[in-house]
């Protein structure tokens, strides 16, 4: 086995079980903390993808931004009412069933089926994941989506001002 | 990156940008004379418009085809830019009664227009969905602007904001699937892939309904209408007026888009529950509108029945024959309902009170006696959208009921005739209350709100016997490279 | 794998370990001479020579602390909180060159840990951003409102001044035409990055303090009003880990700016002597720790309100407008 296998599995077995640890965790702060962790994880299989740029934003955006904010909105709400949901009994079979379902499927994909039901794509090249390369796209072929996506940041920013703003006067 | 690229997407550069400096320019001017942050709105959606103007005609595409210019966007985005306008008159005074004036009310107003003028161009997959958030999120803030005082536009707010979201969630999910299954986000590609026969036809068909359910939400199709009656009730008259029309009309402009240049070969085998959707819609709309007694609530479910309407083209345009005269009939009859549904809109911003009554069906009694001319026009809004002749309404329904007709879809069209006469129930019951009972109606009379009934009930009236040029205009909206 | 770069990463690893305990050790040390110094003191002088053994004493003595675990908290992350807060500290070094390649024995070695990364500033920025959670989750696990609160504060005042620190980076970025620390050092090599970016350097510096909470912004600790902020709870080798993460990050900060904008190893004769460069690192290193125990001894704290007000409405556009102005300048230059 190649060290990459190695260390794929390893890092596979944790995302996995930080994901369950997310959902079984009664504690909220808890929660976040396992999807934290499965971020994290999954920014080192982009590393080992060799795409550095997404692992490093994943890391910042994600565990490093929205779960600090996530994690200030459960602290200051406190985590005993957060914990308390509502009650579904049917809910728990009917999803292990669909995600027994999900993964039977994958592993079909995956092992059997892969050349019939997804399109063949030519190789990537080496420097595909560099900040150079994700530069280029953003700013030549991407341009114009790039540009709309900072005037909606822009858009949502405002909005979400207006709508906290304390009455003055 | 080229001049010409960039003069494609002039239009929505100029409101994008008109509003980013918009935003700056509003903090310089004081609190009681927002009318000029009003004006400067308007005079923003001008500018955007003259390009539009000048080069109506053209086809191009830009940005590597990011977006592309036809006379498909060229209607949608005057119509829209026009749309736009007609909020900034309607919100002025009311803005000022209900006394959440604030400056950034028409920025966010700018910035959601910029949104349906770039969805009008989308030619990606990307830009679809950007536009859709552009145009929606600042439509979720404006729900809410009076939270303050009143505690349902906060609940609207939330309610569209989350359903919004959910329905975003679908199309990015829609857009990975036709993305994974052609590798091309572009709509003309996808086609191209289509047709070569090498994508994934499962998959693309999944995807494809992913995309119709997270648009199905935005323009209010049964059964996706469920936050509709809710939100246009809660938030401020004025939003609503832009909601119904604009967020509608962009909406369509990203389905007709996608399912004539995209995939009308998937929209084929779709055709069954395109139907069902749309029939769905015509029913449960006109039924439900029938038990209501607030206004605006009875205004949201004609809504969703007139999205029934427009959504009947979509099973239309599969057959490539009839391709053409199904999107000028829905861009015909997107114009109309446009013109008298925002002049409806401004009768009910006429009635409403400052506290947030006058808006049952009661407190239209005898507004006949008291300002006939106002209720004249309310009665000609009620007529033409019932689609008496001889108003707008009329021919705009002519024509889709005829491209239903000629696709064969006959059970479809009855069920669209049969609608309308249950509909004529609940719109001349307003025309009833006005005229035949007693009351005392408070009207507000303001400048720019008269203006806007004038036009409205002007263009109703005239659309109805003259539609000869405007229909001239929406049959030569070709979809780029498809339709000549 | 190379068994041999097996053995050099462990190598490595060893020597920034060594270098972050020892540093922290003997910059508390530092620290407190100067500021008695300062003060017109004479600060710890009593064991060993010049006082050289106080840390040793001082870490002797947390160590035979009782350790205290409040009854009410949240024991799992009250344990973890402290070691969460230590780890950044440590693995932020890994992408910082202590000096020009050097070889030995036919080899040749990069000095540092990762090699040359290319994307060496956005793995900074990452391993920054997560940096907060082990001083949150002690505020929260100690269930104390005090500790809640300076956990928050400081965490808000991290958030906030993270956007400077990553503003500040673009400019060597941009300077440099590349995210790696390697690059951005050896484009140093004629003039440094203070001289050309002297607002992105200020910029940096007022990030950075704020970022490892010291004084002036040294919020979460306001020992008037939070008692003593996110750590009131712990006791022992714990709080130790605190006060070492806090060190540990001064001392990488410090790292961070020489690479950045004082031409990191680069100085007199290092193409000629490899083994200079270290030397010299080290040297700009203590001269901006003795500027942060300068600014420490000086300056009050400033009020929270204040203080958030200056990373987004003073510090924030300035940074945009520093990028703005760089860029502008780069593409008329034609590249730096």
């Amino acid at each position: 086995m190649s060290t990459q296998l190695i260390l794929f599995f390893i890092l596979a077995v944790i995302a996995i079980l930080s994901a369950i640890g997310m959902l079984v965790s009664k504690n909220s702060v808890y929660s976040a903390m396992f999807l934290v962790l499965n971020f994290v994880t999954i920014a080192v299989l982009f590393l080992l993808l060799n795409a550095p740029f997404i692992a490093m934003v994943q890391v910042t955006i994600y565990a490093g931004a929205i779960m600090v904010l996530f994690l200030f909105v459960i602290m200051l709400l406190g985590t005993d009412m957060a914990a308390e949901g509502i009650s579904m009994p049917w809910q728990p079979p009917i999803a292990i069933l669909l995600s027994g379902a999900l993964i039977l499927e994958f592993a079909f994909i995956l092992f059997f089926a892969q050349q019939d039901v997804l399109p063949q794509i030519e190789a990537i090249s080496a420097a595909f994941g560099s900040p150079q390369s994700i530069g280029k796209l953003l700013f030549n072929f991407y341009l114009l989506p790039f540009e709309v996506t900072s005037v909606l940041l822009l858009v949502a920013m405002v909005g979400a001002i207006i709508l906290a703003q304390r009455e003055t006067g | 990156m080229t001049t010409a690229d960039l003069n494609v997407a002039l239009p929505f550069i100029i409101v994008a940008a008109w509003a980013c400096i918009l935003l700056v320019i509003d903090l310089f001017i004081p609190a009681d004379r927002k009318g000029l942050t009003a004006l400067l709105a308007v005079a923003g959606m001008g500018f955007a418009s003259i390009p539009v103007l000048l080069r109506f005609e053209e086809s191009n595409r830009a940005f590597n085809g990011m977006i592309v210019q036809d006379g498909f966007s060229s209607f949608l985005q005057l119509l829209l830019l026009g749309v736009g306008v007609i909020s900034v008159a309607l919100a002025y005074d009311y803005l000022q009664r209900r006394k959440i004036v604030k400056g950034e009310y028409y920025t966010l107003l700018l910035f959601s227009v910029s949104g349906m003028v770039l969805m009008a161009q989308a030619g990606d997959l990307i830009i679809v969905f950007l536009a859709l958030e552009l145009l929606s999120v600042p439509l979720y803030v404006l729900s809410g602007f009076a939270a303050k005082s009143n505690p349902e536009s906060e609940e609207a707010a939330m309610k569209y904001f989350l359903l919004g979201a959910f329905a975003s969630g679908f199309i990015v999910y829609g857009i990975a699937l036709v993305y994974g299954a052609t590798g091309t986000t572009e709509i003309e590609a996808i086609h191209n892939v289509l047709i070569s026969g090498v994508s994934n036809l499962g998959l693309l068909t999944v995807g494809a309904v992913l995309i119709l359910v997270g648009l199905g939400f935005k323009v209010a199709v049964v059964p996706f209408h469920m936050w509709t009656p809710d939100v246009y009730d809660g938030a401020p008259s004025s939003v609503t007026a832009l909601m119904s029309v604009g967020a509608k009309a962009g909406g369509f402009a990203a389905l007709l888009r996608l399912f004539l240049a995209g995939f009308p070969e998937i929209a084929a085998n779709l055709a069954p529950i395109l139907v069902g959707v749309a029939a769905l819609t015509l029913i449960w709309g006109n039924i439900a509108a029938i038990a209501q007694q607030n206004i605006k609530r009875m205004m949201a479910y004609s809504s969703i029945s007139h999205a029934g309407y427009i959504f009947m083209m979509l099973p239309a345009i599969v057959d490539s024959d009839i391709a053409p005269d199904a999107i000028s009939a829905a861009l015909f009859y997107l114009f109309v309902y446009a013109v008298s549904n925002l002049g409806a809109w401004g009768v009910i911003l006429a009635l409403e009170r400052a506290d947030g009554g006058g808006l049952s069906i009661d407190d239209y009694a005898g507004l006949g006696e008291r300002n006939p001319g106002l209720a004249l026009a309310m009665a000609l809004f009620m007529l033409s959208l019932i689609g008496v002749p001889p108003t707008a309404g009329f021919i705009g329904k002519f024509f889709l009921f005829r491209v239903v007709l000629d696709a064969n879809m006959i059970g479809l069209a009855l069920v669209g005739v049969i609608t309308s006469l249950i509909s004529a129930y609940y719109y001349l019951r307003v025309v009833v209350v006005m005229y035949m009972r007693s009351g005392d109606p408070q009207v507000r009379s303001e400048r720019w709100l008269n203006a806007t009934l004038w036009l409205t009930a002007l263009g109703t009236f005239l659309l109805g016997i003259f539609p000869g040029p405007l229909l001239n205009l929406a049959s030569r909206t070709g979809l780029f490279g498809l339709v000549p | 794998m190379d068994p041999a770069l097996l053995v050099e990463w462990l190598v490595k690893s060893g020597v920034i370990i060594f270098l972050i305990l020892t540093g922290f050790a003997y910059l508390t040390l530092f620290e407190r001479r100067v500021l008695a110094r300062i003060q017109v003191r004479i600060g710890p002088n009593r064991a060993g020579p010049l006082g050289l053994l106080q840390p040793l004493a001082d870490g002797i003595k947390l160590l035979f602390k009782e350790e205290v675990i409040p009854d009410k908290a949240d024991k799992v992350i009250f344990i973890l909180a402290p070691v969460l807060t230590v780890i950044p500290a440590f693995v932020l070094l890994a992408v910082i060159p202590l000096g020009p390649e050097i070889s030995i024995l036919g080899r040749s070695y990069s000095l540092s840990l990762a090699g040359d990364v290319n994307v060496g500033v956005l793995y900074l920025l990452a391993v920054a951003s997560i940096s907060v959670y082990g001083i949150v989750l002690a505020g929260w696990s100690s269930n104390n409102k005090y500790a809640l609160l300076g956990g928050l504060r400081s965490a808000a005042q991290m958030i906030s001044y993270e956007l400077v620190l990553g503003l500040a980076f673009i400019g060597p970025i941009l300077l440099a035409n590349s995210m790696s620390l390697k690059d951005i050092i050896q484009a140093q090599s004629r003039v440094w990055f203070i001289v050309l970016q002297p607002i992105g350097f200020l910029l940096f510096l007022v990030a950075s303090i704020a970022e490892v909470n010291r004084a002036p912004f040294d919020m979460p600790e306001a020992e008037q009003e939070l008692t003593a902020g996110y750590h009131v709870e712990y006791s022992g080798m714990k709080f130790a880990l605190f006060f070492m993460a806090e060190y540990g990050k001064m001392i990488v900060v410090s790292f961070i700016t020489a690479s950045l904008f004082l031409g990191g190893y680069l100085g007199p004769f290092v193409d000629k002597l490899p083994l200079l460069g270290p030397i010299y690192l080290l040297v700009k290193v203590t001269l901006i720790l003795f500027f942060m125990i300068w600014v420490r001894a000086t300056w009050p704290r400033i009020r929270y309100d204040r203080l958030m007000a200056l990373g987004w409405k003073v510090l924030l556009p300035i940074g945009l407008l520093n990028i703005i102005i760089t860029a502008i300048l780069v593409i008329l230059v034609g590249g730096y």
